[in-house]
């Protein structure tokens, strides 16, 4: 187990390490220049080159990244080109609530996945079983952009329940959560349901009805548990999938975290910001994988560690 | 020598020192009542607060609100009035300049400001180390040369005379001189607070302005309050403004409509605008203006097809622009020159290309492409702008010009079009707004030889010297006698590059804001021309 670990942090810094080198080398051969962007459109030649040379973005490519390097070795990432501020303190200052956001979408999806995957296992072959396999196909194949507007339009606008984007209270999470949740939502409804089905299928459940069992003993207590591992096993998995969404989810509902900073850096070629948002991201990614790793032999014994 | 209290483009007032009062011609509005909270949204976190270092649309009038420059601006217009300067004296050669500073102004530090501070900020913008990107604009101060690049400590040209008087000297006249001393990157800042912040004085901003800044909570708000020692009596009428970002422009609107947001600070997105002037009592709330800008099509005349000047003109004659202004929704007035027509020195009665497909290609054949060619119409891929190639490549199509287009972020058309690579490009999203309302501002960054080098804004590489030396002549006219000569030389410059077309100009944005039903004052304080989108100093609320 210790070396199994040991193996996989190994991995997961040689991972880490590809990932700000590929990030690092498509920023640097990107045919957008970032003084440019920083010296505006009345500089003089002579100005946008002096900016260059203080940036050091007249050096070679392996020069610059080594100083990237160099610089997260001592945990500094830098600063913006164009907010002039540490890159380390803007995302710790909007990390929090994006993770929230996650946990809240984590949250939302394996509820309304289970319980919609449950239902239709359970309902199999029926209409509420197709109407539900339909709802979660739509759920997968809706661009969270026009789910997010949806929900605001009719929670926010037209019935005035909950507040029409920004950050703060409970009542703000919930639809960004919700909106972020259903996509996931989907995927489980259905992975739920056809291991919830083959669970059902098995002898032990059969058993367990035979002793007399409660119909809602069985399935909660027998079925259940067996059926629900290779949906846990997913989540960590999942973290990679949520920061793709997040960008979007953010966006809409005015959500302060680290997707909305990425597109703003994007757009405006900082940099340094894209470059710390890439990698806090691939560190959140690569722990939720060490994670699903970890606890998958951990509440399945069947999964043997090689 | 003789004395100028303020000047304009437009209106020279020549004055004695006594009546430096009158040189302002801003009347407080007597509706106007003190007090309250607004709340502004806008989609992206403020980049900085440093009025050295913010250059984007955002940030700019939010600077302009918690600093203030010697030179200022009427509220609502283009017309220029003295701000942190009480008054200031033009040598007779038009190379001196001495600004008589105000007495009794305070940072919000609570140290008062003197000439010491005008010195040190603008040595301070001109300092390679402050990689401001306003740094060029001050390129007519003498000393500029040798302060960036290094060899000086400071502007040899920027002079304390007393603690309320700053002489400053040109190494040539310039007309445009004034209009720089009202831009943000002259604006004055405390030194003290700019070495305690260092590189972060753009999060911890401290001016003289109307407002000062009270919290910042990074990508969520920023709260402005009322600066009560402002100088300017009675100013500003709010009690604080609380700027939302990470709004996005759609979700921002429809806060609006529930009573949430004062001022959508990112305008009435493009897919709502029909809607919302369907529905009479959202119309009423609409404000509409004109702003500094013009949407153009630039040919590189450096390369074939397009350095045939009957190319161009061919060009300029088959865009239907009217076609054009309807894909965004009638949001804007054709162009046919390319200043706008609130730039003083527009010319109303140049009439420009006709469209005119037939003619066009009458003139393709004379230039040797009777069965037209093909070539790249390179766009920023941003809505509504490849939508608007796609209209101009369909006309382009109709006369036998096949142009592909090119959709790409904003920062590879910019770099596309300063190396040149780019034989066509529709400038919308990017290019052109005046950074200060004078003729001058259109010409040389984008037209003249100055800008049609490696990197340049001149995306046509149009060089005419001629012209740039007719524009030397114009702006060494720094006498406010000489205005209207001035800007009619102007006038005539842009008439020259008309003729020569290096640009197909399509058409000036009308900006289109909404302001709550409690929101006070001029129409024009929501579409500043200067302090856009909102002069916030002036507006305030009725309830």
């Amino acid at each position: 187990m210790a070396l199994h670990l040991a193996r996989r942090l190994l991995q997961s810094v040689l991972i880490l390490l590809g990932v700000t080198l590929v990030t690092f080398f498509l920023l640097y051969v990107l045919p957008a220049d970032p003084v440019r962007q920083i010296a505006g459109r009345s500089a003089t030649a002579e100005t946008v080159e002096s900016i260059r040379r203080q940036l050091g973005l007249d050096q070679p490519f392996w020069v610059q990244y080594g100083r990237y390097l160099w610089g997260l070795l001592h945990l500094d990432l830098g600063r913006s080109y164009l907010q002039r501020a540490e890159v380390a303190e803007l995302i710790a200052a909007r990390l929090p609530a994006t993770l929230l956001l996650m946990a809240a979408g984590i949250a939302c999806e394996v509820a309304i996945g289970l319980a919609m995957g449950i239902w239709a296992a359970l309902r199999r072959g029926t209409a509420v079983d197709t109407g539900l396999m339909l709802a979660s196909f739509a759920g997968v194949s809706a661009p969270q952009f026009v789910v997010g507007l949806m929900l605001l339009y009719v929670f926010g606008v037209w019935l005035r329940w909950l507040p029409i984007g920004g950050y703060g209270t409970a009542a703000h999470l919930i639809l960004p959560a919700l909106t972020l949740g259903l996509l996931g939502a989907g995927w489980y409804a259905r992975m739920m349901r056809s291991s919830m089905v083959e669970v059902l299928r098995q002898d032990f459940v059969r058993t367990a009805r035979a002793k007399g069992l409660t119909r809602a003993r069985v399935i909660l207590r027998h079925a259940l548990p067996n059926a629900i591992l290779p949906v846990i096993a997913m989540i960590g998995i999942d973290i990679g999938i949520f920061m793709g969404g997040i960008v979007v989810v953010e966006s809409v509902f005015g959500w302060p975290g680290i997707g909305q900073l990425a597109w703003q850096a994007i757009q405006r070629v900082d940099i340094p910001i894209i470059m710390g948002v890439t990698l806090v991201s691939a560190v959140g990614i690569v722990l939720g994988n060490l994670l699903a790793d970890i606890v998958a032999p951990l509440i399945d014994p069947r999964i043997r560690l090689r | 020598m003789k004395t100028i209290l303020a000047t304009t483009a437009l209106l020279a007032v020549l004055a004695v020192p006594g009546l430096a009062q009158n040189a302002d011609p801003w009347q407080p509005d007597p509706e106007a009542r003190p007090g309250g909270t607004i709340t502004i949204t806008y989609q992206n976190d403020v980049a900085t607060l440093d009025p050295a270092i913010g250059y984007d649309w955002q940030n700019w009038s939010m600077i302009k609100s918690l600093f203030d420059g010697l030179m200022d601006y009427v509220p609502g217009t283009t017309e220029l009035r003295p701000g942190l300067a009480e008054s200031v004296e033009i040598s007779e050669d038009g190379l001196t300049y001495t600004f008589h500073l105000r007495e009794g102004v305070r940072f919000h530090n609570g140290r008062e400001m003197t000439a010491e501070d005008v010195k040190y900020s603008l040595d301070r913008v001109t300092d390679p180390a402050t990689q401001s990107p306003g740094a060029g604009f001050f390129g007519m101060i003498e000393g500029f040369e040798a302060q960036m690049s290094g060899e000086a400590e400071g502007l040899s040209g920027v002079e304390v005379v007393d603690p309320r008087t700053v002489r400053i000297t040109l190494s040539r006249p310039d007309a445009t001189f004034l209009h720089v001393m009202a831009l943000n990157f002259s604006y004055v800042v405390p030194r003290e607070a700019v070495e305690e912040h260092g590189p972060d004085f753009g999060r911890h901003p401290v001016g003289t302005g109307a407002f000062r800044l009270a919290e910042w909570t990074l990508g969520q708000r920023l709260v402005f309050e009322k600066n009560p020692d402002y100088w300017r009596e009675g100013l500003p009428y709010l009690d604080r403004i609380v700027f939302e970002v990470g709004q996005e422009p759609t979700v921002a609107l429809l806060r609006l409509q529930n009573g949430e947001v004062d001022i959508p600070g990112d305008g009435i997105p493009p897919a709502q605008f029909q809607q919302i002037m369907d529905d009479p009592a959202q119309a009423a709330r609409v404000v509409q203006g004109g702003q500094l800008h013009t949407g153009y099509v630039t040919m590189n005349v450096t390369q074939p097809p397009f350095d045939d000047v009957r190319v161009r003109r061919a060009v300029n004659m088959a865009i239907n622009k009217d076609r054009v202004i309807q894909i965004i929704n009638g949001r804007a007035v054709p162009a046919n020159q390319p200043l706008p027509p609130s730039m003083p020195g527009y010319d109303p009665d140049y009439e420009g290309y006709p469209y005119d497909p037939e003619g066009a290609k009458a003139l393709l054949a004379e230039a040797g492409y009777p069965d037209g060619f093909e070539t790249e119409l390179f766009v920023m891929n941003t809505d509504p702008n490849p939508r608007i190639a796609q209209a101009i490549q369909q006309d382009l199509a109709a006369i036998g010009i096949r142009a592909s287009i090119q959709s790409l972020a904003q920062a590879n058309v910019i770099e596309a079009g300063g190396a040149g690579t780019a034989p066509m490009i529709w400038s919308g999203g990017m290019a052109w707004i005046a950074d200060f309302p004078d003729p001058a501002n259109f010409y040389y960054p984008i037209l003249g030889c100055a800008g049609a080098v490696e990197g340049g804004w001149n995306w046509a590489k149009y060089c005419n010297e001629e012209l740039d030396a007719l524009a030397a002549q114009a702006d060494s006219m720094s006498d406010p006698a000489q205005a209207a000569e001035r800007l009619a030389l102007w006038s005539g410059i842009y008439a020259r590059v008309m003729e020569d077309a290096p640009w197909a100009p399509v058409f000036h944005e009308e900006r289109y804001t909404m302001r709550s039903p409690r929101m006070g004052g001029d129409e024009a304080l929501y579409v500043d021309p200067v302090s856009i989108p909102v002069n916030y100093d002036y507006v305030y609320v009725t309830e």
